[in-house]
């Protein structure tokens, strides 16, 4: 199959550069998919599908019968990121968690940055996200945010820029993993060739960071998974990684309170838990610190955590720092604590519930992305050039009903990769969750998900609204750059973010 | 290990051996009809008596005919002991282990649900079931080998082995019923050369008929009761299975050999030394039908006391509410 008819279009393309030449980094494998016998990668993108089904890798709908699973649509053409561009989207995404750490910390300690006037404080109070429940606490080892998913997006001008952090639970990290292996079964040749940095160690780094924040007395910390059950939509994600990492999966009706420490029921009576990774919200953890109605959590395990005796990863109250409006503020805060400029830029973002900026949106919903505060999965949320008349007044009322949860941004030319579409190649459009464990260190998983909006024309990369996903091949070694070069932020977008 | 994970590989076992059992003695009764002689009436209620739905399966598809309890015991969803039912139940299990169980059982499992499913689906597979029990068979075979091959023979295969052999028995104590049944209305043909086809076939559902020639030679109605009840070394053999059970539990609980500390360990040791100590004269004598009824409970009952012993522990006082007073 060639790419021969393929269409770069008016957007920023991640394999082809404008003038339709591969990109240098890209070369390797242009060649290779054009080389392969015909229909070949058809047959390969099948057998991949089929390869999924069987290992059972599939998502719950919310919404749809119990027990209906869907694979997560995966195309073969992975996206590629050359070196020295990877190496700047790391540094930038532990400035910005380093940062982020520091903010969650003061909110729950002094709130200088609320004291010095660099939020405003009534934003930040009225977050669902923020819990006063965690005021004056210190999380082991003084860290909030162990692992943090962060969604980037290349615009039409060729920048990369922060589209939102994800501090509570992200998920995702096991398709970047199955997708890989899958990808190094169907390209063997071009994994042999490339310099692919490889993404297998996450497990193991996952495991390492959580024995770190076990207590000093605890010689092997025991570390388990918790998760909502089979029912919630990462469940698959949740089995996986306490597969890989040889930790227990436990749901809440496993563990129980006993004597100031959190224990697991087993066969042989009650075992003591050191370190819990959580995927439950903070509202479902403990129906007696939380939502009274939680079935998922566990009674009495906040207090156990805040006595020191269990450790949580991701820490209870980090949310707060990926609210959808102080996002909005993110390169401040890093300015604020860091005293550094920010390296990965914010979507330029309109705050509704500062009078001008709700004016402006308000005027122009047609052209802007409008997002609820505390809503993921791509609900709650208006995509004005696809809307009609009718779903932007109804939008714009719920906006002036309440603008603190209203956030807008210009709808962004998401670059696009080439896509298996029946038989030849189209570009759709991605974005990219790169994934980031704080514990001794920083690390930044050299990968990452790219999602793919699989309709044509479609921005929504959400699995659960028609998305797929990519690998992500990170290259090791800086290929020469020649046509290559990204054209500087164009002006409209750099004037928002300056202002 | 955990309790709910414990429970889950043993149910995983449990509904993977009831689906190929289930299989089985659908079966045997499709080859008992094919044998019996023209005009004699086909006999399916019996297969439904023997599974313990009578009383849904009435309600719900009234008379019993070939089709609709083939139907009932095979695709129908609402049937929690359908093949479709089990197979799913098992897979739903293993869903909520995958991190206990090896990559390959669940490959197994997975495959198996969707040829399952698929058949389901299919009205060509419904009008020609043999092919279709054959590979349920196989499915389950090519599971249980898997597990075997891939599991670390420790507690939780324990667990998965236990669940297997208790299945088993309980279903050939059901296989050996339906012979019964048909026997009730065909008193005249005992003794016969029709009885001696009939008796076969049930061992062949048992996947018994070789190893039966080996053990006895020529069929006698008493020493297929005795083969399938008594033997110690036929793998579906009831004997065999509550052996096995036995074993396993023991591995799991660490009890000494010949004592017992658990209310399952005493129910398990006991029936094992019944059947030690039982001939099939006595059996036969004093009714099969009643003797297997009995085995039945008492194999419910330690089903009941691994439950209790291992799977439903009791949970310690309630915690304070004191968290939420340091913070307000």
């Amino acid at each position: 199959m060639r790419f021969e008819r393929y269409e770069v279009g008016e957007f920023f393309d991640e394999t082809f550069g404008e003038n339709g030449q591969p990109r240098a980094s890209a070369r390797g494998l242009v060649n290779n998919i054009e080389n392969l016998p015909q229909g070949e990668l058809l047959n390969r993108q099948r057998a991949a599908e089929r390869a999924l089904l069987q290992m059972g890798i599939t998502f719950n709908v919310y919404g749809e019968r119990a027990g209906v699973e869907k694979i997560f649509p995966f195309d073969l053409v992975p996206r590629i990121v050359a070196a020295a561009e990877w190496s700047r989207i790391e540094r930038g995404l532990k400035q910005r968690i380093t940062a982020l750490n520091h903010f969650i910390n003061d909110l729950y300690h002094d709130q200088k940055i609320l004291k010095d006037g660099i939020l405003p404080a009534e934003i930040v109070l009225a977050s669902k996200a923020f819990r006063k429940q965690c005021i004056g606490f210190n999380p082991p080892r003084g860290i909030w945010c162990h692992v943090t998913g962060t969604d980037l997006v290349r615009h039409r001008d060729g920048q990369i820029y922060v589209l939102e952090d994800n501090l509570r639970c992200p998920s995702g990290v096991s398709y970047v993993l199955e997708n890989r292996a899958v990808m190094k079964s169907m390209f063997p040749q071009v994994f042999a060739a490339s310099k692919i940095r490889p993404v297998a160690s996450y497990p193991s780094r996952l495991r390492d960071m959580l024995e770190f924040l076990a207590l000093e007395q605890a010689a092997e910390p025991r570390c388990v998974l918790l998760t909502p059950g089979i029912y919630n939509s990462a469940y698959f994600e949740h089995s996986f990684l306490a597969q890989q990492m040889g930790v227990e999966l436990v749901e809440g009706r496993d563990l129980v309170v006993d004597d100031g420490y959190v224990c697991m029921r087993t066969t042989k009576g009650f075992e003591r838990v050191d370190v819990i990774y959580r995927r439950i919200d903070d509202d479902f953890l403990d129906p007696q610190c939380f939502r009274p109605d939680s079935m998922l959590g566990v009674p009495g395990l906040m207090e156990v955590y805040q006595n020191g005796n269990v450790a949580l990863a991701n820490a209870p109250g980090g949310g707060v720092a990926d609210d959808k409006v102080i996002y909005a503020y993110v390169p401040r805060i890093v300015k604020y604590y860091l005293d550094e400029d920010i390296i990965l830029q914010n979507v330029p973002t309109y705050i509704c519930s500062e009078a001008d900026d709700l004016k402006y949106v308000l005027e122009n919903l047609e052209h802007l992305v409008v997002k609820a505060a505390n809503e993921s999965g791509g609900y709650g949320m208006l995509v004005g050039p696809h809307s009609t008349a009718e779903q932007r007044a109804e939008f714009a009322e719920k906006v002036k009903a309440n603008p603190r949860n209203y956030i807008a941004q210009p709808t962004l030319a998401l670059s696009r990769v080439p896509t298996l579409v029946d038989d030849h190649f189209e570009g759709r459009h991605v974005d990219l969750r790169p994934y980031i464990l704080y514990g001794k260190d920083i690390f930044v998983l050299p990968g990452g998900l790219t999602r793919v909006a699989l309709k044509k024309g479609s921005l929504v990369v959400n699995s659960s609204q028609g998305g797929g996903s990519k690998d992500t091949w990170v290259l090791a070694d800086a290929p020469v750059p020649e046509n290559d070069e990204l054209t500087p932020p164009s002006r409209a977008l750099a004037a928002k973010v300056a202002a | 290990m955990l309790s709910r994970v414990a429970d889950s590989i043993y149910w995983m076992s449990r509904y993977v051996e009831r689906a190929e059992n289930v299989a089985r003695f659908i079966e045997v009764n499709l080859q008992l009809m094919l044998d019996a002689p023209s005009g004699e009436d086909q006999q399916w209620e019996p297969l439904v008596n023997t599974t313990g739905d009578h009383e849904a399966f009435t309600k719900r598809c009234g008379n019993a005919t070939q089709q609709n309890v083939i139907h009932f015991l095979t695709f129908d969803a609402e049937n929690p002991n359908s093949i479709l039912s089990c197979v799913r139940a098992a897979r739903e299990n293993a869903r909520t282990i995958r991190e206990i169980i090896s990559s390959e059982m669940w490959l197994q499992l997975n495959k198996f649900y969707l040829t399952v499913t698929a058949a389901a689906a299919d009205s060509s597979a419904q009008a020609n079931p043999h092919e279709f029990f054959t590979e349920v068979k196989n499915a389950s075979h090519l599971f249980n080998g898997v597990a075997a091959a891939t599991m670390t023979h420790g507690e939780p295969w324990h667990f998965f082995h236990m669940g297997q052999v208790l299945e088993r028995a309980d279903k050939t104590s059901r296989i050996l019923d339906v012979k019964y049944f048909i026997l009730l209305r065909s008193v005249q043909d005992v003794g016969t050369p029709f009885d001696d086809i009939q008796w076969a076939a049930v061992l062949r559902s048992a996947s018994a008929f070789e190893m039966y020639r080996k053990r006895h030679g020529r069929i006698s109605p008493k020493s297929v009761v005795e083969f399938l009840l008594l033997d110690r070394e036929f793998p579906r053999a009831i004997h065999f299975c509550l052996l096995a059970a036995r074993d396993s539990l023991y591995a799991i609980s660490g009890t000494p050999p010949g004592t017992f500390r658990y209310v399952p360990e005493k129910l398990v040791g006991q029936l094992c030394s019944d059947l030690s100590f039982t001939s099939v004269d006595e059996i036969v004598n004093s009714g099969l039908h009643e003797y297997l009824d009995n085995l039945q409970t008492r194999m419910n009952q330690v089903a009941a006391g691994i439950y209790e012993t291992f799977f439903a522990l009791k949970t310690p006082k309630p915690a304070k509410r004191s968290m939420q007073h340091q913070t307000q």
